[in-house]
């Protein structure tokens, strides 16, 4: 079963639409609300007047901030939202009010009568600015819009660059991306006629969305259920709850019947949580031999109007480039600073996309200053099994040595680098990234991930889990483990995810975690119920439990024919033998892998994937036109459960990466208002614009992780972005520290270096 | 001219049924569908025809139902997602679909395989190139095209190797011709960038 290209499950429903995401739900007497948005980025709200929408016929309500008063946020420690805006609004599109109407179309009519008395203040885009002595404070409890500032220093980096036979540095800029999704974010709220609350989301985090739900609407966790239906696509941009998710439970708690908003295109935008803009100045030395020695990293990031995930942000932009390679010493020293503009958060490989550029790159910059291979350059560097990276992770297995074989193998890179024609190049770059974090987002000691598993005489086995398929698999992968144990084909498995009245906790689809997780969790689940089997048919068979063996749907004794019983009458004997049939697994991730300064935990992970690129470009000299051939991804996941997802994360991965390095921009007027809030404007990439995709598999397996599986959802996005770049610089000779690689900014490039030379 | 307030009433067939609609004049075909007759196996994206989600073929050819307005289609012939499978089975489009992990989380799918529906059926041995070209107009956040195109190339060649099995006079017998007008109608879009 494991490690086999099964069909994924539920892909029959998905190639035949049936398969019902949030927006395809409809109930009985639902009605449609729509939230009014800010149109200033910065202003207080004097007096908001909402008769004239509640008089407009077909209107049932209308809300505003002082309906729900609390705060709310990701992160405990920093919640600074409320669902609709309370006394100030913070950038163009923050939610004000919200109308439930019979229609969409009369719920969007009647915002419009919604009067808002607004006293316009002053605003500020830029972090720099945001930073500057007297700048206005866009939180008021806030002096400086600082939302976190993190400074760590391993080793002595100013003795180690000093003594370096060289130093490179260099500035980098990596403009802001957003996540855009297929599906729009989407979220029903229902009333329940037992005085409950049930939302059903477009969310990947259920479980965090149940407490804040319980937290702001002041409803206990005990009357509040949370469904996720299968999403449409997610990448971090609905990992933290939202003002529609608020809004839709208070306007049916206030009707009394189901009420679903659904954003428009143009509000997922505005929305947002994407990838943070950064500047990053990096110094990096080494010995003359290419043995890497200190780093100094220097990072501003723009956090936009909220801080949603930026306190880990802010770490992991610097935790999380200390491996695959080792370093003698390093310092981060990162800022993220509230702007008003859309709020940033986690967009798949958060906060550690923008500063793997900046590294490769540097890394790239030193290659060519010592003459020495790039690929071999990082071999020069490499960790070991059980070493621990210099700001403390402990690396149970690494695949990097691998990858770096396999693109460089498979890319023909000897004959290629720095030997194609000008205009032709080829670039590479390495990286790695967690499987999970140690601890859940609030401090608990509970598990971070429980699979109960039911099976009866039927034959079927159902699989309950908190996790949430967002199109990655999770579905696939826990049916596959629960097949794989109970020695039973995929089609006996039913798997139930994303409802929390009806599934044990996960703590949702983010930073990579799931397969390490619910994958244990579930491995151990189906290994209590297979026991309980070969228990029961070890007494019914007057043998031991040793010689029982549940495989290819069939009950068997070790040597004996006369000892074969299909799985349905197996369970139906351990039903007669044993009562009901059922098992619970959990995961309790390692607390034994970082280290015991402030903040060690944080990028801390039970293990890490590795991942080695190689992109192949062409660059038309006369206009500067960027065009990515090929990339070959060598990522260790360390098993591949089922390679066909594998495969797809990979190359979904590496499109992202590229999609960023060439295309994608989230930018902003100077008043604030998204530049190009749609589909056609903020330009993703088409099936034309895309290079080949090489994916392969490495696998390194390890300790922590069900049959030695690690992440693959983010990792392999990394180096897509600087092996471009680099790729670009063997074409052209010119170095491009700045997002996205346009044909105009790498013809002013091309410029200036003709000029200089 | 003449105005009229009396509500407009439309005949068309969808999936092969007839449907009798009075929509009002601002309706989408995408609104139809997914509101009106509960067909939500067609997607919105954007609602704008930027994405490509909601493409459905009317008379053969896809086009962006989310940009027709359904008053416009008295007399009209619309396909949608819904009416691939032959009863149980699932069309050979589909399979590969499946077969190749080309639906990730499934939310383009719909569109995409409308697109690719078309496109055989007119370009029944397009090459790669005219693939990715055809699908140009359907965003897919997920994949990164590779496994769409391989699903569609792999359909491609289970459809050309039934139709081998058959005699040549008859496989090509009430087929559309492969010519390069028959492409250019079902390319929509194109690269962007």
């Amino acid at each position: 079963m494991i490690g086999r290209r099964l069909p994924s499950v539920g892909a029959g429903d998905r190639v035949t639409g049936r398969v019902q995401y949030a927006d395809d739900l409809r109930f009985p007497g639902m009605l449609h609300a729509k939230i009014l948005r800010s149109p200033h980025p910065h202003a207080r709200i004097q007096g908001i007047r909402t008769e004239r929408a509640l008089a407009l016929a077909g209107v049932h309500a209308v809300i505003t901030g002082s309906d729900m008063p609390n705060r709310y946020g990701i992160l405990p420690w920093t919640q600074d939202e409320y669902p609709l805006a309370v006394d100030k609004v913070r950038y163009v599109g923050d939610a004000v009010a919200a109308v439930a109407a019979v229609t969409e179309r009369i719920a969007a009519e009647a915002a419009r009568f919604i009067e808002v008395e607004w006293e316009v203040l002053p605003f500020v885009l830029e972090p720099e600015a945001a930073l500057a002595p007297g700048a206005i404070r866009i939180h008021d409890d806030k002096e400086g819009n600082l939302t976190k500032h993190v400074h760590l220093e391993f080793g002595d980096v100013e003795s180690e660059l000093a003594a370096s036979d060289i130093v490179v540095d260099g500035d980098y800029h990596f403009e802001g991306t957003t996540h855009a999704a297929l599906e729009p974010h989407c979220a029903i709220g229902k009333w329940e006629t037992d005085g409950t609350l049930t939302v059903i989301s477009t969310t990947q985090v259920p479980h965090y969305l149940h407490r804040e739900l319980s937290r702001v609407l002041e409803i206990p966790t005990d009357r509040v259920r949370v469904i996720q239906p299968p999403l449409g696509g997610a990448f971090g941009g609905k990992s933290e709850p939202f003002d529609l998710e608020f809004c839709a439970a208070k306007l049916s708690m206030i009707t009394g019947r189901p009420v679903k908003i659904l954003y428009t295109r143009e509000e997922v935008f505005y929305a947002h949580r994407g990838r943070h803009p950064m500047r990053m100045s990096y110094r990096l030395g080494a010995t003359k031999d290419g043995r890497l020695t200190g780093c100094d990293a220097r990072v501003v990031a723009d956090g936009g109007a909220y801080s949603s995930f930026g306190l880990v942000t802010t770490y992991y932009s610097g935790q999380l480039v200390t491996a695959p390679l080792a370093l003698r010493a390093y310092r981060f020293d990162s800022k993220r600073v509230y702007t008003n503009k859309p709020a940033c958060g986690p967009k798949r490989g958060h906060g550690s996309v923008q500063p793997r550029f900046a590294f490769e790159v540097t890394l790239d910059k030193l290659a060519t200053s010592l003459n020495i291979d790039p690929i071999d350059l990082r071999r020069r560097n490499l960790l070991a099994v059980g070493d621990r990276t210099i700001n403390g992770f402990l690396l149970r297995s690494n695949g990097f040595a691998e990858c770096l074989d396999r693109v460089e193998t498979t890319s023909g890179w000897r004959e290629k680098h720095r030997r194609l024609p000008r205009g032709q190049g080829i670039g590479m770059a390495g990286s790695f990234y967690i499987s999970g974090t140690n601890y859940p987002i609030y401090p608990n000691n509970m598990p971070q991930s429980a699979v109960q598993i039911k099976a009866d005489r039927s034959g079927r086995v159902t699989v309950f889990s908190g996790a949430s398929e967002i199109g990655q698999g999770v579905n696939t992968m826990l049916a596959m483990v629960a097949a794989e144990e109970l020695g039973v084909e995929l089609a006996a498995i039913r798997v139930v995810t994303g409802d929390t009245d009806l599934t044990p906790v996960d703590l949702g689809a983010y930073s990579s975690r799931v397969t390490m997780m619910a994958g244990n969790a579930c491995r151990k689940a189906a290994q209590s119920v297979a026991e309980r089997v070969r228990t029961a048919m070890a007494r019914r068979w007057e043998t031991s439990l040793q010689e029982v063996v549940l495989a290819d749907g069939r009950a068997t004794c070790a040597g004996r024919t006369d000892r074969d019983v299909s799985m349905a009458e197996a369970f139906a004997l351990t039903e007669a033998e044993l009562g009901s049939l059922g098992g619970i697994g959990h995961y309790h991730s390692p607390s034994d892998g970082h280290g015991s300064y402030r903040g060690a935990t944080i990028g801390a992970s039970p293990s890490y994937s590795f991942t080695a690129q190689v992109a192949q470009v062409r660059v038309d000299l006369e206009t500067g036109m960027p065009t990515v051939e090929k990339i070959w991804i060598a990522h260790d996941c360390g098993k591949a459960l089922n390679p066909t997802i594998v495969e797809g994360q990979i190359e979904g991965s590496a499109y992202m990466g590229f999609a960023e390095a060439l295309f994608e921009a989230q930018l902003f007027h100077d008043s604030g208002l998204h530049k190009g809030p749609s589909l056609l404007d903020y330009k993703i990439p088409t099936a034309l614009d895309c290079p080949d995709l090489a994916a392969l598999i490495v696998e390194a397996g390890d300790s922590e992780g069900p049959y030695g599986a690690k992440e693959v959802g983010e990792g392999p996005l990394h180096p897509s972005i600087p092996a471009i770049a680099n790729a670009i610089h063997d074409a052209t000779g010119i170095r491009i520290d700045s997002l996205p690689f346009s044909a105009a900014r790498i013809l002013r490039l091309l410029r200036e270096n003709a000029v200089s030379h | 001219m003449k105005l009229t307030t009396a509500p407009l009433t439309v005949t068309l067939r969808v999936n092969g049924d007839d449907v009798t609609a009075s929509p009002d004049p601002h309706r989408t075909l995408l609104e139809l569908l997914r509101y009106d007759l509960g067909l939500t196996g067609t997607k919105q994206g954007c609602d704008v025809g930027d994405c490509g989600a909601c493409t459905v073929l009317l008379d053969g050819a896809p086009v962006l139902s989310c940009l027709v307005l359904a008053a416009d289609l008295d007399g009209a012939k619309v396909e949608t997602v819904e009416s691939l499978a032959a009863g149980p089975e699932l069309s050979p489009l589909q399979g590969a679909f499946v077969d190749r992990g080309a639906a990730q989380c499934g939310f383009c799918t719909p569109g995409m395989l409308m697109t690719a529906t078309a496109l055989l059926r007119v370009s029944p041995t397009a090459p790669r190139e005219q693939v990715a070209a055809a699908i140009a107009g359907n965003l897919c956040r997920c994949t990164g095209y590779v496994k769409i195109i391989d699903a569609i190339e792999a359909a491609r060649d289970a459809l050309s190797a039934e139709d081998s099995d058959t005699p040549p006079s008859a496989a090509s017998a009430g087929r559309p011709g492969d010519s390069s007008n028959d492409t250019a109608k079902i390319c929509k879009g194109g690269a962007r960038s």
